[in-house]
């Protein structure tokens, strides 16, 4: 009559337990660390840790720890920013541009923890500090670039079908053609559907007039690809900069945030991330020897030298084929079971394709990726715009057979097909992008905020907890161990979901600690009260959880919902708070309603009677 | 310890009409006070730039000021902030690319001024973000009192939920009404502490009505009037025990969480206040007027009253 179930208490117990192996890694704290990744994004081994070991050793910098994480990365670890600092300028100097050497924080955290995948709470941007920049994508102007490029395509259309046209015009969404003769209206349509069968082709207004829509999916499919294209861009770029651990999203319609941790330099990042890339395709010179060029330095005449990205010098064609302004779509596909990439280039760049290959059949052609960096440069007092370019060869492939404005490029493995395909994406023709918001904290503010959360929460708690004992004697002890339980369950779940915290998400953890009382208050003065009404200790303990039960759901559902709405409605820091709020009610149900019972039980369960209860 | 040691019997739907007036006060306050004096929006919902500084010594604001018309950013507003080293710079929004470009123009005035500066903050945000927070942050609101509304009709009577929004609405006038006679910053952080504040308003409101709905069945000859007083005298201490523990720990936010969280504090701490105060004077009150009597409770119970009369 008296018993709590035991399994009950056993899943309050193993709950408890899990949580407290979850939450572990947040005691050890974050230190300076260095992040290693190779350029060619194979996996370090523990070979490699003994390199670095010695590279540190001869350069007498110590450090704490060094070992290659799951991803194949490599990560050192050292007690101050100092040490991290010089350590990287060392091993950037031993090893040019062997690896990307990001500065970064690693839990201090023993290996046997990280090695059971648990990590510590990741921090937002307002604890750690960094850049958070959110660009718009003008996702209009990609659509007017796609109308534009169809233009282009149906005045070829019309010649090649040999439709004589007084005129073809973008009219907003859609391109306008008024053939001179009206009969030939359905040839017209048919010719367009021929062209793309995916277009909407409609009669115009006056007579002779036909009209080609873009579909809303392929608006869609267009508004897509600008914002993909320029996340992919961001990427790389991104990755120059040397960041650990950056975040990179789409934010509804039209925008990526981007949230870069521990960087400062907010006009270095704006000057690399707003780099401009686009494509070239050339054929590869196959009569001269790229590397005699690179050992003199001179490309021969109709010859430019370019370098792949490994760095091996490769000799191209002066003309260009194609550039990325004429590149559509790019995707990666299995054809027939082996990975490849389809290309879609517009109209001129078909036909220029068209008649390279017919002529070079058999030989290679490759694809520059290019990315412009504008600078403004101090000449003489004068500010001077000046480009920056960096030229890879990012693909080299045989023409097997004649093509124009579709085709493919195959031989690679599936990895180096996504990866070409979403390097041709970025370098198509990009949506314009500029930046709306930018946010920068500075790390020691980040500090101060850590500390001052984390006092509030300390201060907070403890006044709680004396103030609980002070009014419920036993069962106040009994909350305030459900509490830190509560606590240590959201830090657990926080962990395991890797949701970032910030600073309103600890003021989140506090304010669920006020709350978290509220449902144990609600149990003990039914408790009281059912002592009052001169029910015995058990009864009013049974009683007490029983009529508690409702009132505790029903509070707790509709803060429930607030932190549901803050969730869908907020951004950013706001949305922290929202995760906490929303973990903190559904754990403080749990932690007061079966845990302090379980506790109770633990108290007062083996007494055969009891007289009277600690309330 | 305890409170009280007897349940109270404190007559406080008796004094309701009086209350009523104080909301009425506060409420029309709350409003006039946004009409006349404005609520000192952030940045979040304005746009424009934010610089937090701080000096290595004690900030000469003026010369910050000077500094900043010199680089052509005379609508700057400079104020110190939190301690006297420290600085905060505000510039109204600018259109495009612009507004981007503000907050480097300022932060080489600041240097400028103390080479030594350092730059502990920037928060750059286009107008058009700010006005789309803006309009989320509404709809956030909005939205929050609509669902809750939703659950507390489910969960009870219809009087009940009238008492219950009217209280859920109270609150957060109350709370902006502060914000616009202090013409503290209302921010982002501001607005989702009014959407926690709504939920704790309702929290507070549910735990009195879970009662009254128990007692109304309990006490099926009394006074409505009985009913609500003894309801409210029963969760008196948890009522207060409640919303004081949470008061400390918002307290602990607002002495001891820094300038960064002042807002926010703030915006609970009032809440939570007021929040408590409404649960009794607002929602109760008003489900006693709606005329909330026994029979509004559950059907069946009315049906058994029926057949046990002769």
């Amino acid at each position: 009559m008296h018993q709590y179930p035991l399994w009950k208490s056993a899943t309050v117990l193993a709950v408890l337990l899990i949580s407290i192996i979850l939450a572990l890694p947040n005691v050890f704290g974050e230190t300076a660390a260095l992040q290693m990744s190779r350029k060619d994004r194979a996996a370090f081994t523990s070979a490699s840790i003994g390199e670095f070991e010695q590279l540190l050793g001869r350069e007498g910098i110590a450090y704490e720890d060094a070992y290659v994480d799951a991803d194949g990365r490599m990560w050192i670890r050292f007690d101050d920013v100092e040490k991290q600092l010089q350590a990287r300028d060392a091993i950037q100097k031993a090893y040019e541009g062997e690896f990307a050497v990001a500065t970064t924080f690693a839990s201090r955290a023993p290996r046997w923890l990280t090695r059971m995948g648990l990590k510590p709470m990741s921090l937002g941007l307002d604890l750690r500090g960094g850049i958070y920049l959110v660009y718009e994508v003008d996702v209009e102007g990609a659509v007017a670039q796609l109308t534009q490029v169809l233009e282009r395509d149906l005045r070829k259309v019309m010649r090649d079908a040999r439709i004589p046209y007084d005129e073809v015009a973008v009219n907003g969404p859609r391109v306008q053609i008024s053939v001179k003769d009206p009969a030939q209206v359905a040839d017209a349509k048919a010719a367009i559907s021929k062209f793309d069968p995916e277009l909407s082709v409609q009669d115009g207004a006056l007579p002779g007039q036909v009209v080609a829509l873009l579909t809303p999916e392929q608006i869609r499919q267009r508004q897509d690809f600008a914002i993909q294209q320029n996340i992919t861009a961001l990427n790389n770029r991104v990755n120059a900069l040397g960041v650990a651990e950056p975040v990179i999203q789409r934010q509804g319609l039209n925008r990526i945030a981007v949230q870069l941790p521990g960087i400062q330099d907010a006009a270095e990042v704006v000057r690399v991330l707003g780099k401009v890339a686009t494509l070239e395709f050339r054929l590869v010179d196959t009569i001269n020897s790229p590397v005699e060029a690179q050992r003199t330095g001179r490309a021969p005449l109709g010859t430019r030298l370019y370098k792949d990205r490994e760095g091996n010098p490769v000799l191209l064609k002066r003309d260009v084929i194609a550039t990325g302004e004429q590149l559509i779509d790019a995707k990666s596909n299995l054809a027939q079971g082996e990975p490849a990439v389809d290309v879609v280039l517009d109209g001129r760049g078909g036909e220029e394709m068209l008649r390279t290959t017919r002529e070079n059949l058999g030989k290679p052609m490759a694809v520059v990726f290019i990315e412009k960096e504008r600078e403004l440069v101090d000449r003489d007092g004068k500010k001077v715009v000046v480009d920056r370019a960096s030229e890879d060869v990012i693909s080299v492939a045989t023409i097997r057979g004649v093509f124009s404005n579709r085709f493919q490029i195959t031989g690679l493995t599936a990895a180096e097909g996504q990866e070409l395909a979403k390097m041709l994406r970025a370098g198509a023709l990009a949506a314009p992008l500029y930046i709306v918001e930018q946010r920068l904290i500075g790390p020691s503010l980040g500090r101060d905020n850590i500390q001052r959360g984390f006092n509030a929460l300390v201060i907070g708690m403890l006044i709680t907890f004396g103030f609980m004992v002070l009014y419920y004697k036993s069962f106040g002890i009994v909350a305030d161990v459900v509490l830190v339980a509560n606590v240590v369950l959201i830090t657990a779940l926080l962990s395991l979901f890797g949701a970032a915290l910030t600073l309103p998400g600890i003021a989140g953890i506090v304010l669920t600690v006020g709350m978290a009382v509220d449902a144990n208050i609600l149990i003990y003065e039914r408790i009281r009260e059912e002592l009052r009404n001169g029910n015995s200790p058990w009864a009013a303990i049974q009683g007490g959880f029983e009529h508690a039960l409702s009132a505790i759901i029903d509070a707790n559902v509709t803060t429930l919902i607030a932190a549901v709405m803050l969730f869908a409605f907020g951004t950013g820091p706001i949305r922290g708070f929202a995760v906490v709020l929303f973990l903190g009610i559904l754990t403080s149900l749990f932690t007061a309603l079966m845990g302090s019972r379980a506790l109770i039980q633990l108290i007062y369960g083996r007494r055969r009677r009891i007289e009277r209860l600690a309330i | 310890m305890e409170f009280f040691h007897k349940v109270t019997r404190i007559r406080f739907m008796e004094k309701r009409k009086a209350w009523y007036a104080v909301s009425a006060v506060l409420i029309l306050g709350s409003i006039l006070a946004v009409a006349v004096r404005g609520l000192n929006f952030g940045i979040d919902f304005t746009g424009g730039v934010v610089i937090e500084a701080g000096y290595s010594g004690p900030a000469d604001l003026n010369a910050t000021r000077a500094a900043l018309v010199g680089v052509g950013l005379g609508a700057a507003q400079v104020q110190s902030f939190g301690t006297a080293s420290d600085v905060l710079v505000r510039l109204p929004p600018a259109e495009g690319k612009e507004a981007m470009s503000l907050s480097d123009r300022a932060i080489e005035a600041i240097k400028s001024v103390d080479a030594g500066a350092e730059i502990r903050r920037t928060e750059a945000i286009g107008p058009q973000v700010g006005r789309e927070l803006a309009e989320k942050g509404a709809t956030a609101i909005l939205m929050t009192l609509l669902f809750i509304g939703l659950y507390v009709v489910m969960r009870f009577q219809w009087k009940f939920s009238v008492g219950a929004i009217l209280a859920a609405l109270h609150d957060p006038f109350v709370v902006v009404g502060f914000f616009a006679v202090t013409q503290m910053t209302f921010d982002l952080s501001v607005l989702s502490a009014i959407l926690a504040v709504i939920g704790y308003s309702l929290n507070d409101t549910v735990v009195v009505f879970d009662r009254v709905r128990e007692r109304l069945l309990s006490m099926r000859k009394a006074p409505p009037i009985e009913v609500m007083n003894t309801a409210i005298n029963e969760t008196l201490s948890r009522t207060l025990m409640t919303s004081g523990t949470t008061s400390i720990v918002v307290l602990a936010l607002l002495l001891f969480g820094g300038e960064a969280l002042r807002g926010f504090a703030t915006a609970l701490v009032i809440g939570i206040l007021v929040g408590t105060y409404s649960s009794i004077y607002v929602a109760g009150a008003a489900a006693l007027d709606l005329g909330l009597s026994q029979r509004d409770l559950m059907p069946p119970e009315k049906k058994e009253e029926a057949d046990a009369l002769p």
